[in-house]
């Protein structure tokens, strides 16, 4: 029988008071955001922060624990916006999306830098001191989107610098406390996909970044459904335990297709509600979506399917992000 | 198709204007608010303090009748009030449209944060959005004065869409309601009308959309009204030559701040509304030269003929230090000015604008 688990891969909204408290601390431009140096003020203030993540997803009933990544000022391309041998250029835009990170130029070796990991021990002293009977999860960029969203001044080869970054990836993995589900974060794989021939060198770099830890690994794609060949190619040679389909944004038929067609990895994620969007759906709703997409792929059943949102969540108003968190973890519990 | 926009620029030409040639001078729209009107805006938030709404208004209406004298001051051959009232260009009409609902700010960038709407229910028109702010600033003002409103193709993708089973359907509604208000404001006296829609610089494809909404703004507003389309910050060439068919008079562009790389997009086909070539960065600090300015002029004149180009700033000033935007804007009229005396003159080659004369 298929385990059902509510998680998300993070990346929540700051709380509205963070929201002012930081501004000040920190400042709105460019130079102003975060370099991995913060102030002791600005560090006991994330410190808050994360405290309010673990409490605002115990509340709700989440299965699986993230840090929620509120120090992550550019988004997923954080963990190199903040690396020494990386120097932030101009202010790009995030995607499709009304948002925007800083551009950031690799112009030396990427060593290591354990910013993320120092991140993660301390949600893993959070759940320690509740005694909380959820488990961790990890969150990264996977190698294809963090190579995609930035500059590379260092390695001269796109394949190269891809592997580079996974490298990179893998030796912070490494070095993180134990964690029950690593999600890799890889929309580029939807929007900017690699070309024809190319696939093995993304799915290559996904690879080592998989085998750096022993927890299940998601990949999670989204906004829209992938190629059906890189799904194959996904499906087969990432090392991923589970893929993570986005069904709320773009056609859902074709992530139905790709899955009937290529089948899958042995656990799903499901991007179930909209990351995007202010409308909460009724945990149900969600559910009838699991069970809809389960029944429309042809085998016995999954080890896990993750039930998560479609997007990161940042995107919501925080009483909204919430509500989310709520919905989906009502809806594992009304397919328990 | 375009609109006839021979048969409403002359109305903004300053009697005593001293040459033939007559580039319209004007601006985006919003500008700097003095440090007092921020003041004053959080302090009637403060329960313990005896500043209310009716201290506010006062506020807003000095501020606006500082503003558009200061735009006056520079010289400037239509006007706006700086858009003293308005928080955010799409918090403000959300506030002021039915089935909108605010749930709370959500992060654009960094620490900067907009308070994105939610549509819950179908927009409906109820107040006048903007008829109350024009009558105000059309009354102090002595040279005419233009509206900026925001488009609703921005109106819609940039709220969450929780009614409507596509952003699209969204964004016809909402533009029958602009056309409601153009309507009631062109019935107020306004002559010149602003639609800015910096998201269809991020959905370029979906340009198709704002031509129709276009249609519903325009739909019976009379030819003597100018209605001008401002776009910022995007690839031009995608929506071009479709612009070509939008029912405008003229095209407003941020051009500045890429140095007129994208100029060429415009030499064939011929542009069809006119042209308002913004000639001064909205968002660097230095006030750019009288020389480099006009130098900027002419770049609109390689795709434009003088009577079809309109100066202006690349985008709303409001971010910049207030003496700073002042300076720019004195300056780009000041440029102008010379460069219609030199085409006067004929000393520029209106076939090669960029030639040394």
């Amino acid at each position: 029988m298929t385990e059902r688990v509510a998680a998300t891969p993070g990346l929540y909204p700051l709380p509205d008071r963070a929201k002012e408290t930081l501004s000040d601390l920190k400042g709105h431009q460019k130079g102003d955001l975060l370099s991995g140096d913060e102030s002791e003020a600005i560090v006991a203030e994330y410190d808050e922060v994360r405290a309010t993540y673990v409490d605002h997803q115990l509340d709700a009933g989440l299965d699986l624990i993230s840090e929620g990544q509120g120090r992550w000022d550019d988004m997923i391309a954080h963990p190199l916006t903040v690396h020494d041998g990386v120097e932030t250029g101009g202010i790009v835009r995030y995607y499709d999306n009304n948002n925007f990170y800083r551009d950031p130029r690799v112009v030396d070796d990427l060593g290591f830098s354990g910013d993320v990991a120092r991140e993660l021990e301390k949600a893993e002293d959070l759940l320690a001191d509740g005694a909380a009977d959820a488990s961790l999860a990890a969150t990264l960029p996977g190698p294809y989107s963090l190579a995609d969203l930035a500059t590379d001044e260092r390695y001269g080869d796109e394949a190269e610098f891809q592997a580079a970054v996974a490298e990179f990836l893998a030796g912070e993995v490494e070095a993180f406390p134990a964690h029950e589900t690593l999600f890799l974060l890889e929309p580029s794989l939807v929007t900017n996909p690699p070309a024809e021939g190319e696939e093995s060198t993304a799915t290559d770099a996904l690879a080592t970044v998989a085998d750096a830890t022993d927890a299940d690994v998601v990949v999670q794609t989204f906004y829209g459904a992938l190629g059906e060949k890189l799904y194959a190619h996904l499906v087969d040679e990432a090392g991923a335990d589970a893929l993570g389909l986005d069904l709320v944004a773009g056609d859902r038929d074709d992530t139905v297709y790709n899955v009937q067609e290529f089948g899958s990895t042995d656990s799903l994620s499901l991007g179930l509600v909209d990351g995007q969007n202010t409308l909460v759906e009724e945990p149900e709703t969600v559910a009838e979506r699991v069970e809809w997409f389960e029944s429309q792929i042809p085998v016995e059943g999954f080890d896990r399917t993750y039930l998560t949102p479609n997007a990161e969540l940042f995107y919501l108003p925080t009483n909204k992000y919430r509500e989310k968190l709520n919905a989906l973890a009502a809806a594992a519990e009304v397919l328990d | 198709m375009v609109r006839n926009p021979d048969a409403n620029r002359d109305q903004f030409r300053p009697d005593d204007h001293p040459t033939d040639a007559f580039l319209l001078t004007t601006v985006v729209g919003s500008y700097p608010k003095p440090k007092w009107l921020n003041r004053a805006d959080e302090l009637v938030d403060d329960a313990d303090s005896k500043f209310d709404e009716s201290n506010l208004e006062e506020a807003h209406d000095d501020a606006c009748r500082l503003i558009t004298h200061e735009h006056e001051r520079a010289g400037l051959d239509t006007v706006v009030d700086g858009e003293m009232r308005r928080n955010e260009m799409v918090e403000f009409f959300a506030d002021r449209i039915d089935g909108y609902e605010f749930n709370g700010p959500v992060k654009v960038w960094g620490h900067n944060y907009f308070d994105k709407p939610s549509v819950v229910e179908e927009v409906e028109y109820d107040e006048p959005w903007l008829v109350d702010e024009f009558e105000f600033t059309a009354g102090v003002a002595e040279r005419p004065v233009k509206v900026p409103i925001t488009g609703p193709y921005t109106l819609g993708f940039w709220a969450f869409n929780e009614a409507y089973p596509s952003t699209e359907e969204l964004v016809y509604d909402l533009a029958d309601l602009v056309n409601e208000e153009v309507e009631k404001l062109v019935e107020a006296g306004a002559r010149y009308i602003q639609i800015d829609e910096p998201a269809l610089a991020t959905t370029p494809e979906d340009h198709a959309i704002v031509g129709e909404a276009l249609e519903r703004i325009a739909a019976g507003i009379p030819e003597e009204v100018r209605i001008g389309l401002h776009v910022c910050y995007g690839d031009y060439s995608r929506v071009y030559p479709e612009i070509n068919d939008y029912p405008i008079d003229e095209f407003d562009l941020e051009l500045s701040n890429g140095d007129y790389e994208q100029i060429p997009v415009f030499e064939e086909p011929e542009l069809e509304p006119d042209l308002a070539l913004g000639v001064v960065d909205a968002h660097t600090a230095e006030v750019e030269s009288v020389e480099e300015i006009k130098r900027n002029i002419r770049q609109g004149l390689r795709v434009v003929p003088p009577e079809k180009l309109t100066i202006s700033p690349d985008c709303g000033l409001k971010l910049l230090p207030r003496e700073i935007a002042y300076g720019k804007t004195e300056n780009m009229v000041t440029a102008a000015r010379e460069i219609e005396a030199e085409i006067d003159a004929g000393e520029i080659d209106l076939d090669n604008p960029l030639a040394d004369d």
